[in-house]
C-alpha cells in the first residue's frame, strides 16, 4: 500500500522545442507563440492609459511604472551582477533632489532635467557606492539600507534643499497623457534593453561576477571597473525613476528617502519571479494597485504586504513569472512509477 | 563628568539593544532584522499586561520576556528556518516580519504619546555635579551583569558551550550530536529575549512608539557592525565607542547629528574595516 503509485511529470511542449530552432523563422505559428506574451506585455502596457477610467488611477499607472523601473534595477543589479542593494529610495531620493534643484534653481524644463537627472544622479551614486563595491553579501545589503537613511539625516541636519518640507513648485509634465506614456515607454525601452544587454559580452561578465568573482579576476578582468557599471547603470535607472516622480508630485523631499522605495521594489521583485526582469514589473502590477486600494487601511496595507512577502519567499520562491513561464512551454501529466 | 555619566548610560543602553542581535547573528548566522520589532512588541505586551490587566509590574515584565522569547523561536521555526543559509532571502524575511509587526501595532491604534510604562523606582542621585536618576543606575547595573550573566552562561553551561560550538564551526558541532535547527531556535529565543530586556530597562524612560523600532533596528545593526558581526564583547565595545562618540556631538555639535554618526559608523567600518573591531570572521571571506 505505497500512496505513491504514480508520479508528476513535466514535458516541454512540441511547439516550444519546435520554436528554439530555426522552425521559429519558417512558420507563423511558431513565429506568433514566440511573439504572443511580449506582445500582450507591449500593447497592455501601451494600452493602459486607455483602460483605466478617472485622473486617480491614471496616476496609478505611472506610480506603477516607476516602481517598476526600480525593481528592475533591482532584479539587474541582484540577479544579474550579484550585488544584492536594499537602497532603491537612495537611488530615488538622489534622482528627485536632483530633478527639484534643476528644475526649480536652474529653471530647466522636465523633459530636459529627468535624463540629466539619471546622468548626474547615476554619477552621484555610483561614486558613492564606489567604496563599498568589494563587499559582498549581506555587507553590501546593510550598506545600502543605511545610504538613504544617512541621505535623509544629512538633508535634515544641515537643513539644506528646503529642509524638512522639501523643494515646492516644481513643474509637472505638460498633460497626463504625456507623463503616462513617458514612463511607460521608459519602463519598456529599459526591460527589452536590459534583457539584450544580460547577453552581450558585459553581461556575461556580469553573471561571471555573480557566480565566482575570483575566477573573472583570475583571467585578468578588473571586477571593480564592471561593478560600478553596473551600479551606474542601476542607479541611473534608479534616478530617472526618482525624477519622475519629483515631476508628477511636483515636489521632491525627504520621504523619498523612505523605507518604502528600498521594498516595494523588493516585494515586487520576489512575488513576479526574480531573475526574469519581466517579473518585477509583473509584481509591481499587482502589488502597487493592490496598495492603492488598501489604502483606507492606513499603515495596515505595509504589514499587509509584508506578509505577502514573507508567504511567496517561503512558498513560492519562483514567483509568478517562473510559474506562468512553466505552464506556457510545458504540459504535465501524471505517469506510473 | 556630565559626558563621561550619560556617555557611560548611553552606552550600556545600545549594548542591551545591540546584545540580542548579535547574539542571534554569532550563532545562526541569521541577520534578525526583526529586532526592533521584538524590542517595541516587548514593550506593548507589558503596557497591556500592567494597565489593561492589572497585574502587578514584575509578573508582567516576566509574562512579556516570555512572550517575546516564544515569538523569537515561532518566528524561527515557521519561518526563518526555510530561509536558513541564504542571506538575502533572510534578510528580506525578517525585515518584512518586522515591518509586518511595527505596522500591525501601529494599525492596531497603538501610537501617540500615551503609552508609558512607569519606572522602576523614583528619585534621582547626585553624582559629582550631575543628577542621574535611580532608573538609568538600575539600568547600567543590569546591564552590566546581563553581559557578566551572558559570559558566565555561555562559557559554563551545556547549552551555552553548545551554542559556542554552534558560533565557531556548525558542521563540527553537527558532528557532536548537537541539534543545530534547535539551538538556531534556542538563540533566536534569547535574542528576542534579550531585546525585550532591553525594551523593558529603556522603554519607561519615555513613550512606547512604534518609531522606536527603527530607531532600534538602526543603532543594534551599528552597534554589532562597529563591534564585528557575530561578536558579543566587540558588540558591547563597540556600544561604547558609538555611544561616547554620540553624546559628544550632542554637546558639540547639535542633537539633529546623533543619527548621522551610528549611520556614518556602520558605513565607515564596512568600507574600511568590514569585519568590526572584534570580527571573527576572516576578512578575505567578505571581500574580494
Amino acid at each position: 500500500m505505497s500512496t505513491q503509485e504514480s508520479r508528476k511529470e513535466r514535458i516541454d511542449r512540441g511547439i516550444k522545442v519546435r520554436s528554439d530552432g530555426l522552425y521559429a523563422l519558417m512558420s507563423w505559428r511558431e513565429l506568433c507563440y514566440l511573439t504572443l506574451p511580449r506582445f500582450i506585455l507591449i500593447t497592455g502596457m501601451l494600452s493602459l492609459p486607455f483602460l483605466v477610467p478617472d485622473m486617480y488611477w491614471q496616476r496609478v499607472i505611472s506610480i506603477v511604472c516607476i516602481y517598476a523601473i526600480l525593481a528592475l534595477s533591482f532584479d539587474f543589479m541582484a540577479h544579474y551582477v550579484g550585488l544584492v542593494s536594499l537602497g532603491g529610495a537612495f537611488f530615488i531620493g538622489t534622482g528627485g533632489y536632483i530633478a527639484g534643484i534643476l528644475n526649480t534653481y536652474f529653471s530647466i524644463p522636465p523633459f530636459l532635467t529627468v535624463p540629466l537627472a539619471a546622468i548626474i544622479g547615476g554619477g552621484f551614486c555610483t561614486l558613492l557606492l564606489l567604496p563599498c563595491l568589494p563587499l559582498k553579501g549581506v555587507y553590501f545589503a546593510i550598506v545600502t539600507l543605511m545610504y538613504p537613511l544617512f541621505m535623509a539625516r544629512i538633508i535634515e541636519a544641515f537643513d539644506i534643499f528646503g529642509g524638512t518640507d522639501g523643494i515646492i513648485g516644481i513643474d509637472s509634465f505638460s498633460s497626463s497623457f504625456a507623463e503616462q506614456y513617458f514612463v511607460i515607454c521608459i519602463l519598456l525601452i529599459f526591460l527589452f534593453g536590459l534583457r539584450r544587454f544580460v547577453t552581450t559580452d558585459r553581461g556575461l561578465i556580469f553573471t561571471a561576477i555573480m557566480d565566482n568573482d575570483q575566477a573573472v579576476k583570475a583571467s585578468g578582468i578588473n571586477i571593480t571597473k564592471y561593478k560600478a557599471l553596473a551600479v551606474y547603470i542601476a542607479s541611473s535607472m534608479g534616478c530617472l525613476a526618482g525624477a519622475c516622480l519629483t515631476h508628477i508630485y511636483m515636489w521632491s523631499g525627504i520621504s523619498q528617502f523612505a523605507l518604502d522605495f528600498s521594498i516595494l521594489p523588493i516585494a515586487a521583485t520576489v512575488i513576479g519571479g526574480s531573475g526574469t526582469l519581466v517579473g518585477p514589473i509583473l509584481g509591481c502590477l499587482i502589488l502597487v494597485p493592490a496598495s492603492e486600494l488598501l489604502r483606507d487601511f492606513g499603515t495596515l496595507r505595509i504589514a499587509f504586504y509584508a506578509s505577502i512577502l514573507v508567504g511567496f519567499i517561503l512558498f513560492k520562491s519562483g514567483g509568478i513569472m517562473e510559474f506562468g513561464q512553466r505552464k506556457y512551454e510545458q504540459f504535465e501529466r501524471w505517469t506510473k512509477i | 563628568m556630565e559626558i563621561l555619566v550619560y556617555g557611560t548610560i548611553n552606552s550600556v543602553s545600545l549594548a542591551l539593544m545591540g546584545l540580542g542581535f548579535a547574539m542571534v547573528y554569532g550563532i545562526s548566522r541569521v541577520p534578525n532584522f526583526a529586532h526592533g520589532a521584538l524590542y517595541v512588541i516587548c514593550g506593548f505586551v507589558t503596557w497591556t499586561l500592567f494597565h489593561k490587566i492589572g497585574l502587578p509590574y514584575v509578573i508582567a515584565i516576566i509574562l512579556s520576556l516570555g512572550v517575546n522569547g516564544a515569538l523569537g523561536m515561532l518566528m524561527y521555526r515557521f519561518v526563518l528556518i526555510r530561509v536558513r543559509g541564504m542571506n538575502i532571502s533572510e534578510i528580506i524575511a525578517s525585515y518584512a516580519i518586522g515591518l509586518a509587526i511595527l505596522e500591525g501595532l501601529r494599525f492596531g491604534g497603538f501610537r501617540g504619546m500615551t503609552y508609558t510604562l512607569p519606572v522602576f523606582m523614583e528619585g534621582s542621585i547626585m553624582i559629582g555635579p550631575v543628577p542621574v536618576d535611580f532608573h538609568r543606575l538600575i539600568m547600567m547595573v543590569i546591564g552590566i551583569l546581563l553581559v557578566a550573566v551572558l559570559w558566565v552562561f555561555t562559557h559554563h553551561t551545556r547549552i551555552g558551550l553548545a551554542l559556542q560550538g554552534m558560533a565557531q564551526d556548525e558542521r563540527a558541532a553537527l558532528m557532536l550530536g548537537i541539534d543545530s535547527d534547535l539551538m538556531a531556535m534556542l538563540a533566536m529565543g534569547f535574542g528576542a529575549v534579550l531585546a525585550g530586556v532591553a525594551a523593558t530597562l529603556i522603554l519607561p524612560l519615555g513613550n512606547i512608539v512604534v518609531e522606536s523600532g527603527y530607531h532600534v533596528l538602526i543603532m543594534s545593526i551599528a552597534v554589532c557592525i562597529v563591534g564585528g558581526l557575530g561578536s558579543w564583547m566587540g558588540a558591547f565595545f563597540a556600544a561604547f565607542i558609538i555611544g561616547y562618540a554620540q553624546i559628544l556631538t550632542v554637546v558639540f555639535i547639535g542633537s539633529h547629528f546623533q543619527m548621522v554618526v551610528a549611520i556614518l559608523a556602520i558605513i565607515l567600518t564596512l568600507i574600511l574595516k568590514p569585519s568590526g573591531l572584534f570580527g571573527q570572521q576572516k576578512e578575505l571571506e567578505e571581500r574580494v
